[in-house]
């Protein structure tokens, strides 16, 4: 024991481990508030109405689509036997999908503790949200006679019947409502800080008035922070599960059925990283150009983008596997029907879709190995939107493909769709982007409480905070 | 500034992350009970200078979880097992693994339901009306500064010890906010 304490060397940080800032150039708390919170209080960009007019006119347009189907039939569309899925359901599953992004990044990534995430995660639940309205348009439009919609839920009927719980198409009614109710909700209370800085910012009273409502009275209290922050915590642990349940229960759509090609058990995990990676695709399908048209390049950041690519390409690996494993595991099985059904997919007259299908979610991802292209934005918005074809084209593969040559060669039939399938797809794009141009202009599309949460000077120990400073630099 | 306004508590600026937290940890050494910190974002660290328990929401979303799950076997028992059967492919009236899914799903529903409403109830929100959401300094709370107030029915309250306490505490700027 020496009187004398010896100083104990604190080794210094190498270069290469010191991770670049959540926001860039040092901005200050005020700035984050006032660069998000300008997209919302300035002058409606033209960009805006470019993007919004014919968006409006696409929600236009689907609504004629849905009003001349529900009044004809579901004929209209290029459903017919053996092909009783097409369209409805591939543009469903695909939609449901897309939305599996935001959740992960709001609940999954919260979890894990990646701070990263609260660049994104109000645009990407938004997007969970707008995805999953558009998903919901589907089953409820192709059962046909959707004025009987109702018996789908527990509801007393006159003929005193209930839902038959024992079909999988009933555990996604839950499953999609559920997921709904809850995104939207997680979303709204991750709001409410944020609309108490709108409501604090307000210039006209009507703005006051709002915001005010929907912001509940918030004051930004700790004692609230503390509830708060539980409640945050735990819909994050809610919805992580739910995530993960949402597609494995869409899948069970299809494989608890006893077709070949869909009667599989990697259906459940490989449905939800396909969901995963359509769903990065399409974030990063809309944060690219947003970025830089609403100049929040110094929130959403080259490394945003650059770990986003990176999860698209571990999700896409994921995707590939399962894809080469159908094939093992169909010629493992040694079922004739099965063999069939693989060689089919990808000798049989719907090649092409099985061809996209591996081109755009195995092969053009692993381009995201490369730093070179990850740093490259016109690069990775071409590479998302193809994640995104790829990922129609996987549904398409499972639910067409899946149908078209069952197990009685007399039944085959080709499927074509119609103007109407193309028409109703083009128009749930329509309500996705009216919904999400409103949704940036009224709110804050950055989460930005969370975001000057993450900042360095908010932690109380850092020098720029006023701290002491034991952050290692003084 | 009516004669008859009734004073709710002293509210005291701060700059940074760092000064309020001290401010804090002071303002509870002192033995305040009815004050509280209002900042932009949580603040690490915050609860445990203010004295904080741990938030009760937990139970609020625990028993939504456990209502959730319970109603939804119990009704999917009734509707297929009990009030209406129907024979369906040979399976049985009810299956625990069948009705699992459904009864998962509520047991989330119910469970956020839970945790949001277990926040909103123990915050008292939603609230239509604050004396701070008055204070004209006070917006700044939801933007860039940090405030600590300290309302006049605390027991320990007297205008000008606690004025001090706040100023040693490194507030630039302390006002009195009315009811």
């Amino acid at each position: 024991m020496s009187d004398v304490a010896t100083d104990i060397k604190v080794p210094t940080v190498p270069a290469e481990l010191v991770r670049e800032p959540l926001v860039q150039n040092n901005r200050s708390f005020g700035w984050i508030s006032d660069r998000v919170s300008a997209i919302t209080e300035g002058k409606t960009p033209k960009w805006w109405w470019a993007a919004f007019i014919p968006s409006v006119c696409l929600l236009g347009m689907l609504g004629c689509m849905l009003f001349y189907q529900v009044t004809t039939g579901v004929g209209v569309w290029g459903n017919h036997h053996p092909t009783m899925w097409g369209w409805d359901i591939i543009n469903f599953v695909w939609w449901i999908g897309i939305g599996h992004a935001g959740t992960l990044i709001s609940a999954i990534l919260f979890l894990m503790r990646q701070k990263w995430r609260t660049a994104v995660n109000r645009a990407a639940e938004a997007m969970t949200i707008f995805a999953v309205m558009c998903a919901g348009i589907y089953p409820a439009m192709h059962v046909g006679r959707v004025w009987f919609d109702w018996w789908l839920f527990p509801i007393p009927t006159y003929q005193g019947l209930w839902p038959q719980f024992r079909s999988p198409l009933m555990w996604d009614v839950f499953a999609v409502s559920t997921y709904f109710t809850v995104s939207a909700l997680f979303w709204y209370v991750g709001l409410i800080p944020d609309l108490a800085t709108m409501r604090d910012r307000a210039k006209t009273k009507i703005k006051q008035f709002i915001y005010g409502l929907f912001a509940l009275g918030w004051t930004g209290s700790n004692r609230h922070w503390s509830n708060y922050e539980k409640a945050y915590l735990i819909l994050a642990g809610l919805s992580t599960p739910l995530v993960l349940s949402v597609h494995s229960i869409v899948s069970l759509d299809f494989a608890v059925s006893q077709l070949p090609g869909w009667h599989t058990t990697i259906f459940p995990p490989y449905f939800v990283a396909g969901a995963v990676f359509s769903g990065f695709g399409m974030v990063l399908t809309l944060l690219i150009p947003l970025r830089s048209m609403c100049h929040l390049e110094d929130v959403i950041t080259m490394r945003h983008i650059d770990v986003m690519c990176k999860v698209t390409l571990a999700t896409g690996c994921i995707v590939s596997y399962a894809y080469i494993m159908e094939f093992v595991i169909a010629w493992y099985s040694g079922s004739a029907m099965e063999k069939f059904h693989f060689m089919n997919r990808a000798l049989g007259p719907m090649w092409w879709g099985w061809i996209m299908m591996m081109g755009c979610n195995m092969i053009i991802p692993q381009l995201f190995w490369f730093k070179k292209v990850r740093s490259n934005l016109v690069v990775v918005f071409i590479m998302s939107i193809f994640v995104n074809i790829g990922m129609w084209f996987e549904r398409f593969v499972i639910v067409v493909v899946g149908l078209y040559r069952e197990f009685l060669p007399s039944n085959w039939d080709y499927f074509k769709p119609t103007w109407v399938d193309i028409c109703t797809f083009l128009g749930t794009f329509g309500l996705f982007f009216t919904m999400f141009l409103l949704f940036m202009r009224f709110l804050p599309m950055i989460a930005v409480s969370e975001v000057k949460g993450v900042t360095p000077q908010a932690d109380p120990h850092h020098p720029s905070a006023g701290g002491h400073g034991n952050g290692g630099k003084h | 500034m009516s004669a008859n306004a009734k004073p709710y508590g002293l509210i005291a600026e701060f700059e940074n992350t760092s000064s309020v937290l001290h401010a804090a940890e002071s303002v509870r050494n002192a033995g305040f009970r009815k004050w509280d910190v209002f900042t932009p974002f949580p603040i690490h660290g915050m609860d445990k200078a203010m004295g904080i328990k741990n938030s009760k929401v937990g139970w609020f979303s625990f028993l939504g979880g456990v209502i959730g799950y319970t109603s939804g076997m119990l009704m999917i028992w009734w509707m297929n097992a009990v009030d209406y059967q129907i024979i369906v492919g040979g399976k049985p009236m009810f299956s625990a693994h069948g009705a699992f899914p459904p009864s998962y799903e509520l047991t989330i529903l119910f469970g956020a339901f839970g945790a949001i409403g277990g926040m909103m109830f123990l915050n008292r929100l939603p609230k239509l009306h604050h004396p701070l959401l008055k204070h004209k300094r006070f917006a700044l709370a939801t933007h860039d500064k940090f405030f600590v107030v300290i309302e006049t029915t605390d027991p320990k309250y007297s205008e000008s010890e606690t004025r001090k306490l706040l100023e040693v505490a490194g507030s630039k700027r302390i006002e009195m906010v009315e009811e």
